[in-house]
């Protein structure tokens, strides 16, 4: 096996679990999103390290290569990256509904106001 | 030449993703988020991956940096210093850190013609898209047409998601709508390098949005990106001008008739295919020629996507930034 390749897979399964030590340890509210967010970045790049092929090209034809990337995973990352981002703004809207509510983004603040 | 490149980006994101996790100053770890995102868009055009590329650069470092940004300035800046049970998530992390790099030991080796993925389902997409659909860029071509249901779905999940963040956002918390005081938000208009530079990029932003938008078929791009890099573009232009400006140019209400009115205009064409006597979203008897058919399908439902997709950005963007005004 070459080096690139178990070096890919492995900086995916590292930054999956930055992404998700940032969403559990983490108390502030925008900081899990953003842990979120390299979570969802680190499963993007594995389905793309997956889609390639050796020695190949993007998949577009007419510039002369033989051999093909695989269209398929990128067609489900394109789509995934803009859904992504509409969802991360769903959260940050309600992230700033719940700073004006409760005066605090951080999740032991938030608590605290819910028990009294 | 390719490996070592490869390496140097991924060592370069790992570190990144490090100090994003590590620093306190919100700020600056979604200026690294910016960074972290160009580094992967890099990555992805090392692993042929073009069209992926490009949406990541334009959305991950451009739109989605000014959003977080945006939700910074409503809340705050900086990290309180405490972690919940700190040992006990580093434990769970990387015990599943673990597993998943055991996992791959199992995984086809990386670029092999020969793995799974390369064998089963593309090559039918890779041998038939010449046949079927006469185009040149495979991506757009399964996007477009062969996996159309998909697409069309991501589309509504892009404006669900937008129109959640105006319910949240848009009704004012004093009920009544602060006025947009004039000078208030100037934005960055007091400064004139950005200012300039700004005005000459804007247009040609804008112009290469376009041709994102409708080069789409033969090279990477299409609707999805082509909607990240216009709305960057106004994006820009609100911050340089001040958003009133913006708004001037394009209202609120123009913005969520273009948000739904792409999607009605994706859905739309396969109501058309249907009246035609074809299944929903079957471009071929949109015209006398089935590939001619295929192709008038794509260009339509990409501009659809790239109209909806503009209009949400934009529509959350001017939610947060108005969100900022009334606070």
């Amino acid at each position: 096996m070459n080096v690139l390749g178990i070096y890919h897979y492995w900086v995916f399964a590292i930054l999956l679990m930055i992404g998700f030590y940032a969403v559990i340890a983490k108390l502030n509210l925008i900081k899990k999103l953003i842990g979120l967010s390299l979570f969802q970045a680190a499963v993007f790049l594995l389905y793309i390290t997956m889609g390639n092929v050796e020695g190949a090209s993007a998949p577009i034809f007419g510039f002369g290569a033989e051999t093909f990337s695989n269209p398929l995973p990128q067609v489900l990352i394109l789509t995934a990256i803009v859904v992504g981002i509409s969802t991360t703004a769903l959260g940050l809207g309600i992230v700033v509904r719940i700073k004006e509510e409760y005066g605090s983004i951080e999740e032991h603040d938030i608590q605290e106001i819910d028990r009294r | 030449m390719t490996v070592i490149f490869g390496i140097f980006l991924l060592t370069l994101l790992l570190i990144t993703a490090v100090a994003i996790v590590r620093t306190r100053n919100l700020f600056v770890a979604v200026m690294l988020m910016g960074i972290a995102s160009l580094i992967i868009a890099a990555n992805f055009f090392l692993l042929d991956a073009a069209d992926v590329a490009l949406t990541e650069a334009a959305v991950g470092a451009g739109v989605s940096t000014v959003l977080f940004l945006s939700a910074l300035a409503l809340t705050s800046e900086r990290e309180r210093a405490r972690t919940s049970r700190k040992f006990l998530s580093f434990a769970v992390v990387t015990a599943a850190a673990l597993v998943v790099i055991y996992a791959t030991f199992d995984k086809p080796q990386f670029g092999s013609p020969d793995a799974p993925t390369q064998t089963y389902v593309s090559p039918w997409y890779l041998e038939k898209t010449p046949e079927f659909i006469g185009i040149p860029n495979v991506v757009t071509a399964v996007l477009g047409s062969f996996r159309g249901y998909d697409t069309l779905g991501e589309v509504f999940v892009v404006f669900t998601a937008g129109i959640g963040v105006l319910f949240l956002l848009a009704g004012a918390p004093g009920s009544k709508k602060a006025p947009l005081r004039p000078g208030s938000s100037v934005g960055l208009s007091q400064h004139l390098i950005p200012r300039v530079v700004g005005r000459l990029l804007i247009p040609f932003i804008l112009l290469f949005g376009l041709y994102v938008q409708f080069h789409g078929e033969y090279g990477p791009g299409g609707g999805f990106q082509a909607g990240a890099i216009v709305a960057a573009a106004v994006i820009l232009y609100a911050l340089l001008e001040g958003e009133e400006k913006a708004l001037k140019v394009i209202p609120r209400r123009v913005l969520l008739g273009l948000s739904a009115g792409g999607a009605i205009l994706y859905g739309g064409v396969g109501v058309v295919c249907m009246l035609l006597g074809g299944n929903f979203l079957d471009y071929s008897v949109l015209a006398d020629d089935p590939v001619k058919g295929q192709q008038l399908g794509i260009i339509l439902i990409e501009a659809g996507v790239g109209i909806t997709v503009t209009g949400v950005l934009l529509s959350i963007f001017h939610a947060f930034a108005a969100r900022g005004r009334q606070a």
